[in-house]
């Protein structure tokens, strides 16, 4: 199919023409105009109209992007069919992307480290609407002037409740050399965790100012990734902690069952470094053994990946919240919270378990950082928490323990649960007084205000005593 | 427009009614029901009647090959057990019932759609649209770029792109579908009155003229009571047992 070239001035099914900003190899972009858009749009038309990749990708982005909301994806506005000029009309984002830092890598650990969060922050988001990015990569990466990161060309894109328009029509591996996962290479387009492979991708590059697996073109370029792993971040950069090394190597393991469970995980030890638990992994400082080296290769001749859809994936990886209240009075509270704990982490095993405690501080004025004995509270609590989750028995990178400093627990739990983009709250609740009832407890608040669903647990006995005591 | 599909309803009064419920309710504004009205299920009587107040509203209503049986046009023969069915519905038809299904087209096509019982190939002969084979063949003779079929149990879509490579999608239940305009595409809504999937739940699908958008929808409706009248209409026990199980082995 031939079009006419585009012109400034013209205008298509009511949008103006404003301004070329852009020509790629699959698309050019253009400024354009409505009367009633409140925001800039600008206009994505396919630039290659016989390749049918292109084509087919185009369809899928018109297909996916009108199912998009939220502020990590450009506002959709229109589409235009292939019977006359196809387009999209979406948001204009003006960036900059991220691939103007990568002239800038290495890049400061704390830098590295606040990039990664917000890009694992949109990623997650576009896993709950049940897509899949599968072409993340710095170009794709649009930064809002609030600091949210905006993922764009959804060319590759998987909607795991649409038809895979790409699936079977193409031979090849879909995605970008330097990022796509290795189960991309093997034609796997399912997976939410192949965009972590490729958020990995990225924050090895912009940690260590060099590609992890360079800038393969063929196949079998590609396929090494299944087998050879990249050299450890901090033999690259001996300025790289060993925590972002931990996330990274963490994020690029070639089995998507020994990556991190969900987006929402990844951006939860970025945005927490000090909580990040060190594996051999952040050890490492050189190449794998030969061995080691070896039986990945022998592996991956036969690499059958098993298949998970974006839903399946994200239940099987929670971030749950267990809110624990340590006072003396909690104690039977604190081992109901436990089996309720156990009860939820049981059946999902990648769930990982925050355990939050909310030291509670003076709204005004200064407080004392110790108590009379001279112990500093904070760590003291820190303690408690380890102790109390202690027959959990769960692996280290599973469980977190944070003390919050707040004058109001219920807000603190709360805020803390938004901005971890936690799954699941436990939370206890003791019986009823008329004061309580009153005030309304802290559990009572939590389940009104929370951003996710909450378990509250109850000591059934405690309600028989009160009332005995009250008798 | 939204557009309701329902079919293959074979006197499935409860199933049927189930699904025009829900239709409503999700603001259906035309019905076009896609064959076998009659055949396996205890009432033919209430479905036909029902049918009939629909199509004098505007519905389209197709022939299927239950209801050319039951007017005796069908070429062939069914396998026994539905054979056994049509000679059990026939006496129950008055005149209207066989006056409405003899006046019944194979087909019918309206703006980017095209309506068929069976395939768009031959609608007479009644072959099936078993895989995405069948289902090339028939968006490939089609004119129309959407053809909805009936006569397969299963809820399923095809689409064929520039390459002419026929993919197969088992649609999720009430997650809308965008129909690009850049392929052809072909729906089976799945049975109403006799769901063969392993889920007892009606199957119809709703398609948005405006937006382009196909949803299927499974909705559960009273089988056991569909099932008992079966039984004591005195006809074939595992026709019941298929609309408690939904046909699962």
């Amino acid at each position: 199919m031939i079009l006419p070239p585009l012109a400034v001035g013209q205008r298509i099914d009511g949008f103006e023409l404003e301004q070329h900003v852009h020509r790629g190899g699959m698309a050019s972009l253009w400024r354009v105009s409505r009367p009633d858009l409140s925001f800039a749009a600008v206009m994505k038309v396919p630039s290659i109209q016989d390749d049918p990749t292109s084509i087919v990708g185009f369809e899928v982005e018109q297909m996916i992007m009108p199912l998009l909301s939220g502020p990590h994806v450009p506002r959709f506005v229109a589409a235009g069919g292939f019977e006359a000029q196809p387009y999209i009309v979406m948001e204009y984002i003006e960036g900059p992307s991220l691939r103007a830092k990568l002239d800038q890598a290495p890049l400061p650990a704390a830098e590295v480290a606040a990039i990664g969060t917000a890009v694992a922050e949109a990623l997650h988001d576009l896993h709950q609407q049940h897509v899949i990015h599968l072409d993340l990569k710095p170009g794709n990466i649009l930064l809002r002037p609030g600091g949210q990161m905006v993922l764009i060309d959804y060319g590759l894109a998987r909607h795991e409740k649409l038809p895979d328009l790409l699936a079977e029509e193409f031979r090849l591996p879909l995605g970008t050399g330097p990022y796509i996962s290795p189960e991309q290479v093997l034609r796997v387009r399912d997976d939410p965790r192949s965009d972590l492979f490729a958020l990995g991708a990225v924050l090895y590059h912009l940690a260590t100012g060099q590609r992890a697996f360079g800038t393969p073109t063929s196949v079998a370029g590609l396929r090494k990734r299944l087998y050879h792993a990249p050299a450890p971040p901090r033999a690259v950069n001996p300025d790289c902690p060993p925590w972002l090394q931990e996330v990274i190597l963490h994020c690029l393991e070639p089995d998507p069952e020994q990556r991190y469970g969900s987006a929402a995980q990844v951006a939860f030890d970025l945005a927490q470094p000090r909580t990040v638990a060190l594996t051999a992994r952040s050890d490492l400082t050189g190449p794998a053994p030969l061995a080691e080296q070896l039986r990945r290769w022998l592996r991956s001749l036969g690499a059958v990946p098993e298949r998970r859809n974006v839903s399946q994936q994200l239940m099987r990886a929670p971030i749950v919240l267990a809110a624990v209240d340590l006072s003396q009075e909690w104690e039977a509270l604190a081992d109901a919270l436990r089996a309720a704990a156990r009860r939820v982490l049981q059946s999902e095993p990648y769930a990982r378990l925050a355990c939050v405690s909310v030291l509670k501080t003076n709204r005004i004025g200064l407080d004392t950082p110790t108590d009379e004995a001279g112990r500093n509270l904070h760590v003291q609590r820190l303690v408690q928490l380890q102790h109390w989750a202690r027959s959990l028995a769960l692996p280290p990178n599973r469980v977190t323990y944070h003390v919050l400093e707040a004058p109001d627990p219920a807000v603190a739990i709360v805020d803390y649960a938004r901005a971890n983009r936690v799954d699941h709250i436990v939370i206890g609740s003791r019986a009823s007084s008329g004061l309580r009832r009153y005030l309304g407890s802290v559990s009572t608040r939590v389940v009104a205000e929370a951003p996710c669903s909450v378990t509250v647990v109850k000591v059934p006995r405690e309600e028989t005593l009160g009332a005995a005591v009250s008798a | 427009m939204t557009i309701a599909l329902m079919t293959d309803i074979h006197s499935n009064r409860e199933a049927f009614e189930a699904c025009l419920a829900h239709a409503a309710e999700h603001g259906a504004e035309q019905f076009v029901f896609l064959g076998d009205f009659v055949g396996y299920g205890a009432d033919p009587e209430w479905v036909l009647d029902t049918l009939i107040d629909h199509v004098a509203r505007g519905a389209i209503a197709l022939l299927g090959n239950h209801d050319a049986a039951a007017l005796g046009t069908l070429p062939g023969r069914l396998n026994a057990g539905a054979q056994y069915c049509i000679e059990w519905t026939r006496p129950r038809l008055n005149a209207a019932h066989v006056d409405f299904l003899s006046q019944l087209p194979l087909s019918a096509e309206d703006g980017p759609c095209l309506y068929v019982h069976a395939n768009g190939w031959d609608p007479a002969g009644f072959e099936y649209v078993f895989s995405s084979s069948e289902a090339g063949r028939s968006m490939r003779v089609a004119s129309a770029r959407i053809t909805f079929c009936g006569h397969m149990h299963e809820p399923m879509l095809y689409h064929m792109g520039l390459t002419q490579r026929v993919e197969t999608f088992s649609p999720i239940p009430g997650s809308p579908i965008p129909l690009s305009a850049a392929r052809r595409w072909l729906a089976l809504p799945g049975s109403v009155g006799q769901p063969r999937d392993g889920n007892p739940a009606a199957c119809y699908a709703m398609f948005d003229e405006l937006t382009s958008l196909l949803t299927y929808w499974r909705v559960p409706y009273d089988h056991e009571q569909a099932a008992r009248k079966v039984l004591e209409a005195g006809l074939p026990p595992h026709l019941a047992t298929l609309l408690v199980t939904g046909g699962a082995q």
